[in-house]
């Protein structure tokens, strides 16, 4: 079926560009008004909503026990091949268990897919809010089994930075540095 | 001279100066954070309160960079051409009035550093030669962005340069007299007088010729960011380069100025007797000239962040075929009112 297009002719008031020069002014007028939309980054931080995928975390039994058996599913399913793990029998029930000895993430090769959470049989890894982890050496940007740990300690009861905007401090140390 | 009007002329020449840079520095300022806020974002403000230091924090970091200057420039003209740009712009503002008369030390001191008696035409003479200072700078850098600059800045030159010739003269015409303070006279009285109701082709031509002649956004060719890296003033650091951005904006207020001085009135409070309120009232025109100045600086500022940039081809084009025909058609009127007025 033809489509009939009809050409738009300029009438006389459009060619005067005046009018049109007055809208547009207008525009950006109003929004001189609006509110503006930025966060003040190091004193007012970004809340990421539920099921953001940032730095990673190990989970405890509430009586303190690492939930990680060391079944290396995790470092298995990862893409970027960042997840170290050395398993070994565990320090409880005489050894009869597996329990990882060394727990290493490097965050620099990790994508923040998530794949590892989604492997893990005990819901064990998981991937929390935090974002602003970044640090000054290779090294450091190395997590180990302690730092996962902590970060299950600062992010399990409520959103690690609606804690910190309340508190409004701007250098907030990432478990990182620790 | 006498020893007393010789200190008056340098009182005034400093406050005028100090007041154009101060000025310039607000200008930075607004410019920044008005440009943040049409575009909802916040814009500097960490610098003192509300970021207000922010110009003095530029300012300093101008000063501690470092002065380069690119090998096989051509250097003399390298290190003159921010100068050629920066002096006129602050030359300008001298001819312009700024308020009426203060009467002190017994003297009637009017308010304006050069009572010229033909203001309009140093005006359009210097704000002319500030244009040589681009086009020496584009040259001398030896890069040919900054070449295409310059060659632009003539080009825009030539465009704008006749139109607004041509707008001004119809106000002449009014007035009877290139000085700009028997132009406010002119304008004196109710709203109604003031030329932008007499002449608003006129009016119309001149703004838009403004914004040519300050390089500001629609028709800021000769620097062009996307095309030309940043025009004339590509291989400029430090204060060489704080120069030019400093003339930018004083060129902007003494524009702000003279479309004030030659279509609103000036000075002038309307439906108000200023000479007769004393120093008083001499302060009242000065807020009011503050005023007037302030909203067309703060239009500038509106405008870069609402309009896309001309063409070249299209300045030229604007310039000689719609506004230089339309500017001279409204002489034309102008001429015949006259003509009518004075047969009875």
């Amino acid at each position: 079926m033809a489509t009939i297009i009809k050409s738009y002719e300029p009438t006389f008031w459009d060619k005067l560009y005046l009018p049109a020069l007055m809208r547009g002014l207008i525009v950006t007028f109003r929004h001189f008004f609006r509110r503006n939309v930025t966060i003040q980054y190091p004193d007012q931080k970004h809340i990421p909503p539920e099921g953001y995928r940032g730095l990673h975390r190990l989970n405890k039994f509430p009586e303190g026990r690492i939930k990680c058996v060391a079944c290396e599913m995790c470092s298995a399913a990862c893409p970027a091949d960042c997840i170290h793990i050395i398993p070994g029998p565990s320090p409880w029930d005489g050894g009869k268990e597996r329990y990882p000895v060394r727990f290493d993430i490097d965050l620099l090769r990790c994508i923040f897919c998530g794949f590892c959470e989604m492997a893990c049989p005990e819901e064990a890894i998981e991937l929390t809010e935090i974002y602003d982890f970044s640090d000054y050496t290779r090294d450091d940007l190395v997590i180990d089994k302690e730092g996962l740990l902590e970060v299950y300690d600062l992010t399990k009861d409520q959103n690690y930075y609606t804690k910190n905007n309340l508190s409004k401090a701007s250098s907030v140390d990432t478990p990182i540095d620790t | 001279m006498d020893l007393l009007g010789f200190t008056i002329i340098v009182v005034k020449v400093l406050v005028v100066f100090a007041a154009t840079m101060l000025g310039v520095l607000v200008m930075i300022y607004a410019e920044r954070r008005v440009s943040a806020f049409m575009q909802d974002r916040v814009g500097p403000n960490r610098v003192g309160f509300k970021g207000v230091l922010q110009p003095i924090a530029d300012g300093i970091k101008f000063l501690m960079k470092e002065d380069l200057v690119p090998e096989r420039v051509d250097k003399p003209i390298f290190i003159l051409a921010p100068a050629i740009l920066l002096i006129p712009a602050l030359m300008t503002f001298a001819v312009i009035p700024f308020g009426s008369s203060i009467n002190l030390f017994g003297r009637e001191i009017a308010l304006q550093v050069a009572d010229v008696n033909v203001g309009i035409l140093y005006v359009l003479a210097l704000t002319s030669i500030s244009v040589y200072g681009i086009v020496l700078a584009g040259w001398s850098s030896n890069n040919k962005y900054s070449l295409l600059g310059g060659l632009r800045s003539s080009a825009q030159l030539i465009s704008y340069e006749l139109a607004m010739g041509l707008a001004v003269v119809s106000i002449i015409l009014l007035a009877g007299s290139l000085r700009l303070n028997d132009i406010i006279t002119d304008q004196q009285g109710s709203f109604l007088s003031w030329n932008i109701f007499r002449q608003p082709l006129a009016f119309l031509i001149f703004l838009i010729a403004v914004y040519a002649e300050t390089n500001r956004l629609p028709f800021d060719l000769s620097e062009a960011e996307q095309e030309l890296v940043g025009g004339y003033h590509t291989e400029y650091s430090s204060m060489k380069f704080a120069m030019f951005f400093m003339a930018e904006y004083a060129n902007m207020i003494t524009a702000a100025a003279l479309t004030v001085t030659l279509f609103f009135g000036g000075w002038d409070v309307p439906l108000l007797d200023e000479g007769s309120l004393g120093l008083f009232g001499a302060l009242l025109s000065v807020l009011s000239f503050i005023l007037k100045v302030a909203f067309f600086l703060f239009l500038f500022i509106w405008v870069r962040w609402t309009f896309p940039r001309f063409r070249y081809d299209q300045l030229m084009r604007l310039g000689w075929k719609v506004m230089l025909p339309l500017a001279l058609f409204n002489i034309f009127l102008t001429g015949g009112y006259l003509t009518i007025k004075a047969l009875g």
